[in-house]
Order: C-alpha cells, then structure tokens, then sequence
C-alpha cells in the first residue's frame, strides 16, 4: 500500500458498501424482528385503554403538558420518577447482560438504525436491483433512468422517514386527534418540527450514513468491548478449517507459493505487503504454516463479504465494526451447502471454541459460554432492579401526603400564650375521582390540630389533582410541648371513601429562646 | 487476548511520522467528518452574525436578528399582565370579605400579595411576616392585633399606614411617663402590668400600681388591660408583646411611650394590589 514517503491521507471518503440479497435461517429471524419491532413502534400510540371520563384512553401516553406517563394501568407521576430511571438501568443492564452473552445482537437485531437502515437497503434493492446492479448504476453516468431511480428511492426513503417520525409525535399526545390536526396542519409547530427533524435524520442516517453511524458516531461499539470476552458467542470465521482459502489442489499449490513468497518477503524486510491482511484471531497464535492436511473449505468466492451491511470481512478476525447480524453467516453455509462442505464455516461461536477446535478439542457446550460470572452477576443486578419496581409498584400507597414545616418562623406565640406551628401539607389524589381525605394529628404531647384556622379537618381533593394547604399544630400554653425543643408527632391522612391512610412523621417546635 | 497488534504497519501504512522510532499508523477519519467539522464553523460565523454574541464594553454584538432574550421577557411579563388584566380590574373592586378560598379570585390575590408582601413590607415585617419584636415590628401571624384582624381593617392599616401624615391613617398616641410619674409610680405600673398578664410579680408594687394604672393608661388600654383596637392600644394581658414583657421593657415603654410608624401604600400601590396584599396577610393565620 503506501509507502512512508507518501503524504498521508488524513481524510477518507466513504466506501460505498453494496449488500448483496441473502436468505437463510437469520435473514428470517432479521425480517421477523424487524417486523414485529415496526410493528410495535407504530402501532403502539394507537391502542386504546379505557381509564373513565375525562382521561386519556390512550394505552401508552406521555403526557408532559400535565406530567403524567400512562402505561396501560400503571401511571407514573413526576415524583414517581424512579420508575422511569429503574427502567432505563434495567435497559442498560439488560444490555450488558446480552453483549455479554451473546455480543452485539442489539446491534444487529434491534438496533433502530440497523432495523431502518435494513428496511432502506430493502427499498433500495426492489428500485435499484441487487448488488451488480446497484454497482453498475453507481459507476454508470447519470442518465434519465438512474435519476429516476435515484429519485424514486429518495421519494420512498423520505416516506419512510416521515412515518417514521410521524408514529414518534403520536405517544405524546391523543394519537386520533393529532393525526386529524396533523392532516388539517392545525398541530402545534413543534409536532410539525419533531416530524421533520426524525425525517431528515431517518433519511440521512438511514440512506446515507448507514455503518458510519455505527462505526464512528455510536459510542456502543466501545463500550461494548468491556461486556465482552473470549466466552462471548459472536460472529466468527472457523480459520483452522477454512485456510488455506482457494479452489481445490491448484488453491493448495498456488497457496504453498504464496505463503513461500510471502516468507521470503518477511525474510526481505518490511513493507511488502501479503495478498491478505494477516490479523491473528484474538486468543490464538496463527499458524502461518500452509496447513499440509489438504486445502481449506473456504473457496474465497466473498460472498461473505459482498453480503456484510458493515463491508468487512469476517475472515480478518474479530473487528469494531461487526454487528453480529449473521447475514455472513446465511451467506457462506449457502455456499457449503452447494460445495457440499458442512455448514458453520462461519458460525456464532466463542472465540474459546474455535482455539478449541483447532486444537482438536471439543468445543465448550454453548450454555457453559452463557452461564458465567458476569453473565449471572448481571442477570442478579437486572433481577434486582425489576423486582425492586415490581414490589414499589404493588406498594405505592393509595393515599399519598407530604408535610413541609414553615421555618419562617418556627413557632409563633398566640394571644392566649399558645405556641403554634405551621406546615404545608400537599395531598396527592392519584384518582380519578374527588376524594375527601380526613387529616389527624397523633402525639404523646397535648397538640391540637387545625387547617387554616377552622375546625373542619376534611379536604376535599379534587380529582387527579395535587392539593396544598397550610395546617396548623397548636400546644396550649404552659404545656411541655409548648416550651421543649422538639416534639415529635405524625400527622395522619384518612381517605373517608374506603379508610386508606397514610402517615408522616414531623416535628413540632416549642418556644425556646 | 492477543498479544500481538492487531493492525500491522503493511496493512495500512504510516503517516511518515516518527517519534524516537514510534510511527503513526495511517487510519484516517472520514471525509465527511471533516467536512461536518467545517460546517459547525460556518454556523458558528454565521450564528454569531444573527444573534448578539461578540462581547463589548458595556453590551454586546446586538445581531441581525434582533433577538433579545430581555425584550422576550419583557413581552412575556406584558402578555402575562395582558391575560390576568381582568382578574386585576375584578379584584380592585371585590369585597374582601367574600373572596374565599377556592375561588379563583382568591389565589390570584394570595399570589400576587405574596410578592407585593416580599417587595414592600418583608423590610420591617419580616420575609416570615414574624415581625421584629425588638423594634416594635408586629408580628402578623399570630392573633393579636393593634387596630383590628378583619380582612377589611387589614387593608384599611395599608392603605393609610400608622402615624403617619396620611389624614386617615391609624392614629394613637401614648403619653411618655418619665414626665409625668416619679421613677417609683413607673416600678407600681409595670408591676401592676406584669400582675394582670400573669407574670411574676411583687404584689405590693402591683397594688401601689393598680390605681395609677386606673386613673392614667385604662383610658385606652381599658379597665382590665385588655386593650382597644379603636385606638389602637394593645392589650396588656395577653401573651404577645409588641415590644417585650419583661420589667426593662415595660419600664422603658412606659417611661419613654413607643410610636410606631407604617407608611401609607394608598400613593404607591394601586387598589387591587393592596387588597391582594391584604387578603394574603389576613391569611396568614391571624386573620379575623
Ligand atoms: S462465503 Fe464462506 S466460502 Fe465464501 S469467501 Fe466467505 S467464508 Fe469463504
Ligand atoms: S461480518 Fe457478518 S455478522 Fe459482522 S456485520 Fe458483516 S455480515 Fe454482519
């Protein structure tokens, strides 16, 4: 390649990569995953709960012009937070756990911009034809019929990308309005905005930028590293059984020549360059001898290659860029299954087995690979956090009080020599119905109790609504509560409809100088 | 995992940079990150041209676009105005004894009196509204009051202040004794207040001060002590002191009389919000 003389290329052009059509037992498993996931994603706005009058019906909703998140029958509100973030740290764990596991199968499976990137390249390959084509059109000048054809995709890929950003507005407000106010152009700017902003990224990341997303502008692929190790099941190439790579005996012969001119070249010095990058699978020395049983089942026909959405070649060897999708994988045991060779030459596996192998070994039993340290300490950290959102979910009380002592002042002094104290209690009717909560005050001290002064000690909240008002916990004067530092009591609130009750504790200061 | 690099120098070149024999592998970054690397250079020239950025001596670059985030806020404060313009106009003329809680009417003045309490009467009265008992700042939350706790008397206190020349503030004048009792009159007269608020006391003294005190200070603190809001005298015999109890502070308030004084707001606060401070003050948990 280049020489040190040469001025250095500091900048490079993207290679245009050109998937070739593929089928096979993960394709299939890659069109089912990315029509159940778009299934989800569109459809999800559009189903319909029935909570009662006057909320919305609709099943998933986040509600931020009112601060509510619906989830069927779980609602969340802002103070209920946790859930969210317990979610996002189960995500996150459950993340770890399967890139531990299984590598990245997120990203080959799941992932948005690979599942979009997946459906563009299929849109991409009905217009323009399969791999040849498309690489024929690219190279061809432009003419009346690649413009078309180029403008056809685009036309399709911008489609795709409004439906795309249009499902995303959905969730966040009644989906049947939006989509009549939308189509009427009376939604508010900034769905129009969201629209346009997640179409014009749809289209570029999607159409345009497709593996430079994932090799350059997603920190995952880095990440993931650390999740990882040799007992990780991913996408790798069987070396001690596919090299030397060729056709038959003239493969063999022709391989012994090149690996003899590739030792002399070594033995010349640096800088020559072998006919395949040699890169050494991790966890194991490459025998760079001709392996003398007979030439390998790999006939080099790149059909691995030409099918790989990232444009690399697998047979390099663990790399950043893989996504573990497997299209690699349906390629090449398409190819043995006609040379009549076995399948897996390209296979998931741990980089363990295929050390094993070559070693004539057998290889470890997968759930072995999947049962390990990190795997169940994840697992046990996921589990924890689902169960602890589970059981907070069963506990969130029905009734729900908070109470804020006024410091300013802490106590004040009344005509008959009382002390008073004052406290903001804020009442959460999580209901959708009014409610009339009951206060009471429990103390070993004399304290009395009262709202804004009257004797009336219900309030009633109305519904789905948080209430405040200001109580006040009165010792008489000369009382021992009146003149101790601190007194403790709770205050009580009872919901008169069905005697659910909730308690705080606070603290009642007496007038000491 | 390997030890061996996994990217040799024949696969991808060098940069022809060389570091005490340390060369740099050649892998250059895409094109189009340069490319987007310069146009966040042009929106940066381009940005700083359209919205205020460039700082100057005593302001800044004003921008093309004629942003300003003050004139936003100012607009904002006007449209705020514009849209609570209704609820102003209802409140200047509303009985205060009918805005009740609840009413919408109600927690706007609250609010509103909220604020206008921080700006204007925070100073003396405290942020708390616990007054300052050692100069004579009352305390607004407890039950006691010198000229009346109703929502009405409270707003009447604020429109035209206390001794002041406003010609229908609160007036009351108590006289300074040290001119007019002997040092020993004074000791019998606390001693006889100190009596009848149940504090410690010497009988005897107090029995010296009870008719002083009958002949002199029941006139406006009444016959029992127990004070009149009409003139504004306290009552003696409760627990609250506007400016202390206590035998040096009584005989200093005796000998010396206290004058308060409390501005009138009528000139500088409009109708509606001295009923929105009243009504937030009268709520405070004092009010009658
Ligand atoms: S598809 Fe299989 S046989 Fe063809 S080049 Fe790739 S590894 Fe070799
Ligand atoms: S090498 Fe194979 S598994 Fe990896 S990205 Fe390419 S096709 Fe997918």
């Amino acid at each position: 390649m280049s020489s040190t003389n040469d001025a250095p290329v500091l900048y490079a052009p993207r290679e245009p990569i050109f998937p070739r059509r593929v089928s096979g037992r993960f394709r299939t498993l890659k069109w089912w995953i990315m029509g159940i996931t778009l299934g989800i994603y569109y459809l999800t706005p559009w189903l319909r709960w029935d909570r009662g009058p006057e909320m919305p019906d609709q099943a998933v909703l986040v509600d931020l012009a009112d601060r509510r998140f619906f989830f069927f029958w779980i609602e969340i509100w802002p103070h209920e937070f946790y859930f969210v973030a317990g979610l996002l740290i189960m995500s996150g764990l459950g993340l770890f756990l399967f890139t531990a596991a299984l590598g990245r199968v997120w990203c080959g499976y799941t992932c948005p911009q690979t599942v979009w990137t997946d459906l563009y390249i299929l849109v991409e390959r009905w217009i323009e034809g399969d791999r040849n084509a498309r690489v024929k059109l690219w190279n061809a000048p432009w003419s009346v019929r690649k413009a078309r054809l180029r403008i056809t995709k685009w036309i399709v890929w911008l489609l795709i990308g409004l439906l795309t950003g249009g499902a995303w507005v959905f969730y966040f407000t009644d989906a049947p309005t939006l989509a009549a106010d939308l189509w009427r152009f009376e939604a508010h700017p900034v769905a129009y905005t969201t629209i346009g902003i997640l179409t014009a990224t749809t289209f570029i990341f999607g159409g345009f930028m497709r593996e430079q997303v994932c090799i350059y502008m997603c920190p995952w692929p880095r990440i993931q590293g650390a999740m990882m190790d040799e007992d990780t099941i991913t996408v790798a190439y069987r070396e001690w059984r596919g090299e030397p790579r060729g056709k038959g005996n003239v493969r063999r012969r022709s391989m012994e020549e090149a690996m003899k001119a590739e030792a002399a070249a070594q033995a010349a010095g640096p800088g020559q360059q072998a006919r395949y990058p040699v890169i050494p699978m991790p966890g194991q020395e490459r025998t760079r001898e001709p392996v003398t049983t007979g030439p390998g089942d790999c006939i080099d026909c790149m059909a691995c290659v030409n099918v790989c959405p990232m444009g690399i070649d697998i047979r390099e060897g663990q790399q950043l860029a893989c996504i573990t999708c497997a299209l690699c994988i349906d390629a090449c045991d398409d190819v043995m299954e006609k040379i009549g060779k076995p399948r897996g030459l390209i296979d998931y596996m741990a980089l363990k087995d295929e050390a094993a192998e070559r070693a004539g070994a057998e290889p470890t039993p997968v759930w072995k690979h999947v049962l390990r340290f990190r795997t169940i300490l994840y697992t046990a950290l996921w589990s924890l956090v689902g169960v602890g959102l589970v059981f907070a979910l069963f506990i969130r009380p029905e009734v729900e009080m908070t109470v804020a002592p006024i410091r300013n002042p802490t106590f004040v002094i009344m005509s008959d020599g009382a002390i008073r104290n004052a406290y903001d209690v804020r009442l959460l009717n999580k209901q959708h119905e009014a409610r009339t909560f009951e206060l009471s005050l429990e103390s070993a001290a004399d304290l009395s109790l009262s709202i804004d002064n009257g004797s009336n000690l219900t309030v009633e909240v109305p519904a789905d609504e948080i209430l405040e008002r200001r109580v006040y916990v009165t010792a008489p004067a000369g009382s021992e509560a009146a003149s101790a530092d601190r007194t403790e009591l709770r205050l009580w609130v009872e919901d008169t409809g069905n005697a659910n009750r909730a308690g705080v504790d606070t603290i009642f200061n007496g007038a000491t100088q | 995992m390997s030890d061996k690099p996994e990217e040799t120098k024949d696969d991808v070149g060098t940069t022809g940079h060389s570091w005490d024999g340390i060369e740099e592998y050649n892998n250059p970054l895409p094109r189009w990150w340069l490319w987007t690397f310069y146009a966040t250079i042009v929106w940066g020239v381009i940005y700083t041209i359209a919205f205020p950025a460039w700082p100057l001596i005593s302001s800044a670059t004003p921008g093309l676009l004629g942003f300003s985030t003050r004139a936003d806020v100012a607009a904002d404060i006007a449209a705020a105005a514009e849209a609570n313009s209704e609820l102003e106009t209802t409140l200047a003329a509303a009985d205060l004894t009918t805005v009740e809680p609840g009413d919408p009417l109600h927690s706007f003045a609250t609010n509103k009196g909220a604020a206008i309490f921080r700006t204007y009467c925070s100073q003396c009265h405290g942020s708390g509204a616990a007054g300052v008992q050692a100069a004579g700042y009352p305390n607004l939350l407890d039950d006691a009051w010198l000229w009346g706790g109703t929502v009405d008397d409270i707003a009447w206190t604020v429109r035209h202040g206390i001794r002041n020349d406003d010609p229908d503030t609160r007036w009351s004048e108590m006289p300074a004794y040290g001119m007019i009792f002997s040092e020993d009159e004074i000791d019998a007269v606390v001693q006889y207040v100190l009596s009848i608020s149940n504090q410690q006391h010497s009988a005897p003294l107090a029995a010296e001060g009870e008719p002083l005190f009958l002949d002199n200070c029941a006139a406006c603190h009444g016959d029992a002590g127990e004070g009149d809001i009409y003139v504004g005298a306290p009552n003696l015999t409760d627990a609250i002191w506007l400016y202390g109890g206590d035998v040096e502070t009584l005989t200093e308030t005796v000998t010396n009389s206290r004058f308060g004084v409390m501005p009138p707001w009528e000139p500088r606060l409009s109708d509606a919000e001295i009923n929105a401070v009243s009504l937030y003050v009268h709520g405070l948990g004092g009010g009658e």
